[in-house]
């Protein structure tokens, strides 16, 4: 039963390794690239949490996520910035250096609140809790140093897996919250792409820092 | 077939709450006839002599009956509870209602009656009887919101007057902020067994924290509704906005609503009093009776002068709560009993004479049309009737004998005159202090009331309106008659009154007066023993009668029957000018200076032209209200600053806007981090 543990904490610290990978990638094409592995690494993981917790109903959540957030969402981001023609390089606002001390002290934020709080709990899934919620909050931080609306959706999705990774890890969360889930994952991808074609036709590029100039409500 | 647990009186009063509720309904729906606006106050008047006589028989019988309806929040329902605390204050809402809607038949049916009046002064009524029959604390609150909004409505009624429009901004500050702490009392009263039914709250007992708490929070939330200093500044602005029989309502009625929520969650949910308790009522108490004096005797407008007497009418109930307090902590029961004795008892005469008032500063004001002191005089000769009821409202209110008011001041006193023997330093030495306050408020009381009649009644009109003034309709007298009646008895029999207090005496202090019988003769109130304190109300009316007859009698008698010739109008009056006469603000400038001027900062300055200048002399008065500017105005411009301040946080950039949420977030988990 160990075993199982193991391999399942092994699977969620390579998907942390790729949140890290998310915050300093300041090309496009390669964010889309790690995005993509941390989602065939989140499959990955709930594929096995099927396996051990006998579950055959979190093997769809895994294929959700291995086929919607690593194929499919990958491929059309793709498509959209070649469409677009800003496979240029991303500025980021605080530097690499920073940003990733941040993460670090998040990732300890996380694990040091969530192995204090949930002593009770079974003490296995608390490091993948934990874990998840590093993932989390990385995703969170990435939408906020990032400029450029592709990568803020790749936060936000990557945001995304860290909560499917928490809520799969713990035990009897049912098929209809998770189909709903990655449904509204889909829906917020569809918004977020007319979005973007919008700021694009309208302002010649897609940082979000263009809105704030084209404001009516500015006091 | 009556439903189970709607027996009488419970029954009784659920019929006067649906005939409320029926005479509001009517009047909403056909709120364009005038006939049905008329018609809320013969079904109020009915619906209020139904309660009250539920209610008297409630307090007679020293009944409970308690009642469960499944509506309001699921699992808790609806908790009904009539007890004896619950029918006496119930029987102050009723006769006052009975009181001002007898008053309201006489109304004007083409200029007084509006739709934004009459339907909320019937709601308003129902609310008020529920508030007391509220059994757990979600009702209670409900009630009391509900008491809150439609007496919100009345004062904005006449919207179209900036001022009132002002009263009713400031009134639904004060009143949203006094439910909020309502709110935190009860909520820290349920605790976290989450209880919300009175009941379980009275067997629960609290610690000194929580008990402090719950006390600073229902002094807050009740206390600003009573009109508690510092929490008054509404009331003056508010009571005298609505209609004039609503003022009666607000300031003789609501005032005791709110008194109602101290008394039952003090003296009745929150356990054995500490002795600690007694402070903030004593201190608030005397320092309220004598402020609220302080603004009557500098204002000049009839009503507010009326909503001023009644924040310090208010005072004098919170020293008597908090003597009664400091008595039950120490275990002294009987005195506790006088002193809260005096408390209830003030309550129920000041709800009589100040409705009476109220009422007659209607009358006043809708015979001339003016309500400031500068406009009226004279009204003697042409409101006769009137005159003569203001003046038994005034005698009351001064608390002079044989009228209502004395009775309870004087059973305060005994109380007060008790304090020596509480344990307490603190306590010992306040209790004479406060006493020393009481007497003060007692002669600024009688200044007061001697300003507004003189000014209002005597010497001649200063306006053309009240020259022309007329007697006011029969049914108004009638309401008049019946309050000062009701003033009266009260002064005449306190003992049959507090007969019917003794068994809220004997849960809520411990103890019961001596009861009638005790005393020499009967009809003698009895405050601790037949051979120390006794006041004989009516030996005492008896004996002021003949020695009234006698001395006029006999000054009658000595100055003769011949008549003397002397020049016209000469008797300080060789000028005809109404200017002439004594003005309110003359009346009142020595205690003015002597008390108001460090109080309110009062200056005064004479523009006095020199001779041969024919510009009129001026005097003109300043005073600054300091509780006014520091603990409203300043805090609500610290408020309008800072939120112009925080408006910026909506103009915020999407990442902005994220970042804030992020940190939000990450605090959270670092305080969860630190403190789990």
């Amino acid at each position: 039963m160990t075993h199982a543990y193991d391999v399942s904490h092994f699977f969620a610290g390579l998907m942390l390794v790729a949140s890290f990978a998310l915050l300093y990638q300041d090309r496009l094409f390669s964010v889309l690239n790690i995005f993509a592995a941390q989602a065939i690494l989140l499959a990955i993981a709930v594929g096995w949490e099927a396996y051990t917790q006998q579950r055959p109903h979190l093997f769809i959540t895994a294929a959700l996520a291995l086929g919607l957030k690593g194929i499919i969402i990958p491929v059309a981001l793709h498509r959209m910035i070649v469409k677009l023609g800003v496979h240029r390089d991303i500025d980021q606002v605080v530097g690499v250096g920073k940003t990733l001390l941040i993460g670090l002290a998040l990732t300890s934020l996380s694990l040091l609140l969530v192995l204090k709080i949930t002593t009770a709990a079974e003490s296995f899934t608390r490091e993948g809790l934990a874990l998840a919620l590093a993932i989390i909050l990385l995703g969170f931080l990435m939408m906020i140093t990032r400029q450029n609306a592709i990568t803020q959706i790749v936060g936000f999705m990557s945001l995304e897996n860290g909560l499917i990774l928490a809520a799969t890890g713990a035990r009897g969360m049912p098929l209809v919250v998770e189909i709903s889930v990655a449904f509204s994952v889909l829906i917020a991808l569809f918004v977020f792409a007319v979005f973007v074609f919008r700021i694009r036709e309208r302002f010649d590029s897609v940082d979000i820092e263009a809105l704030d100039n084209a404001r009516g409500d500015q006091s | 077939m009556i439903p189970a647990g709607l027996e009488w009186p419970l029954g009784g009063l659920a019929v006067a709450i649906a005939l409320y509720v029926l005479a509001a309904g009517l009047a909403a729906t056909l709120h364009r006839s005038r006939a049905a606006l008329a018609s809320v106050y013969p079904l109020a008047l009915v619906a209020a002599l139904i309660g009250a006589a539920a209610n008297l028989w409630g307090v007679l019988a020293n009944h409970h009956q308690g009642l469960v309806l499944p509506i309001g929040l699921p699992v808790i329902g609806l908790h009904i509870s009539l007890d004896t605390l619950s029918a006496f204050f119930g029987l102050i809402i009723n006769g006052g209602v009975a009181a001002t809607a007898l008053y309201g038949i006489g109304l004007d049916r083409a200029r007084d009656l509006s739709p934004r009046i009459e339907p909320f002064f019937a709601i308003f009524a129902a609310a008020m009887n529920l508030v007391v029959l509220a059994g757990d604390a979600f009702s209670f609150l409900f009630f009391w919101e509900l008491m809150s909004l439609t007496s919100w409505a009345l004062v904005v009624a006449r919207h179209d007057d900036a001022a009132a429009r002002h009263a009713g901004h400031v009134y639904l500050v004060m009143a949203a902020m006094g439910t909020a702490a309502l709110l935190f009392a009860f909520g820290t009263l349920a605790g976290a067994s989450g209880t919300y039914d009175f009941a379980a709250m009275r067997s629960t007992s609290y610690g000194p924290l929580a008990s402090a708490v719950i006390l600073a929070a229902t002094l807050a939330g009740a206390g600003s509704k009573a009109g508690i200093a510092p929490l008054h500044a509404w009331l003056p602005l508010a009571h005298p906005a609505a209609p004039s029989h609503v003022s009666a309502l607000m300031s003789g009625v609501m005032t005791k609503v709110a008194i109602y929520a101290i008394i039952r969650v003090v003296f009745d949910l929150l356990g054995t009093p500490a002795w600690w308790w007694a402070l903030p009522f004593l201190i608030l108490g005397a320092a309220t009776a004598v402020l609220g004096l302080l603004y009557a005797v500098l204002d000049c407008d009839l009503k507010r002068v009326l909503a001023y007497s009644t924040v310090e009418n208010i005072g004098i109930i919170f020293v008597a709560l908090g003597l009664a307090l400091a008595f039950k902590s120490g275990g002294y029961t009987a005195a506790a009993a006088v002193a809260l004795a005096a408390g209830l008892l003030h309550a129920l005469n000041h709800s009589w004479f100040k409705s009476l008032l109220f009422l007659g500063a209607g009358a006043v004001l809708h015979a001339t049309g003016r309500r400031s002191f500068d406009h009226l005089g004279g009204l003697i000769h042409r409101m006769p009737v009137t005159a003569a009821l203001f003046l038994v409202g005034t005698l009351s209110i001064s608390a002079l004998p044989p009228f209502n008011g004395f009775v309870s001041e004087w059973l305060l006193f005994q109380a007060v005159l008790a304090g020596p023997v509480l344990p307490e330093a603190v306590l010992r030495f306040m209790s004479p202090a406060v006493g020393a306050m009481l007497a003060l408020a007692a002669a600024l009381a009688a200044a007061t009331f001697v300003r507004v009649y003189g000014i209002t009644f005597l010497g001649r009109p200063r306006s053309g309106q009240a020259a022309v003034a007329h007697e006011t309709s029969r049914p108004q007298l009638m309401a008049m008659a019946l309050l000062a009646l009701l003033c009266a008895y009260g002064g005449l029999f306190g003992d049959v009154t507090v007969a019917m207090l003794q068994p809220i005496l004997q849960r809520l202090a411990g103890a019961a007066l001596p009861g009638t019988g005790t005393g020499p003769t009967a009809f003698s109130l009895v405050a601790f023993s037949a051979d120390r304190s006794i006041y004989d109300a009516p030996t005492i009316a008896v004996f002021l009668l003949i020695s009234g007859t006698l001395t006029s009698m006999l000054v009658h008698w000595l100055s003769g029957r011949k008549t003397r010739l002397a020049p016209a109008w000469d008797c300080g009056f060789p000028d005809p000018s109404p200017l002439t006469q004594y003005t309110a603000s003359s009346l009142s400038q020595p205690i003015r200076r002597v008390y108001a001027t460090s109080v309110f900062g009062v200056r005064e300055e004479v523009d006095m032209p020199p001779p041969g200048d024919l510009r009129p002399a001026r005097l003109t008065v300043w005073f600054t209200d300091y509780v006014w500017n520091w603990l409203y105005a300043a805090p609500a411009q610290w408020l309008v600053a800072v939120s112009a301040r925080l408006n910026a946080i909506q103009f915020l950039s999407i990442r902005a806007n994220l970042m804030m949420m992020f940190s939000a977030l990450i605090i959270l988990l670092l305080l969860a981090a630190v403190w789990l």
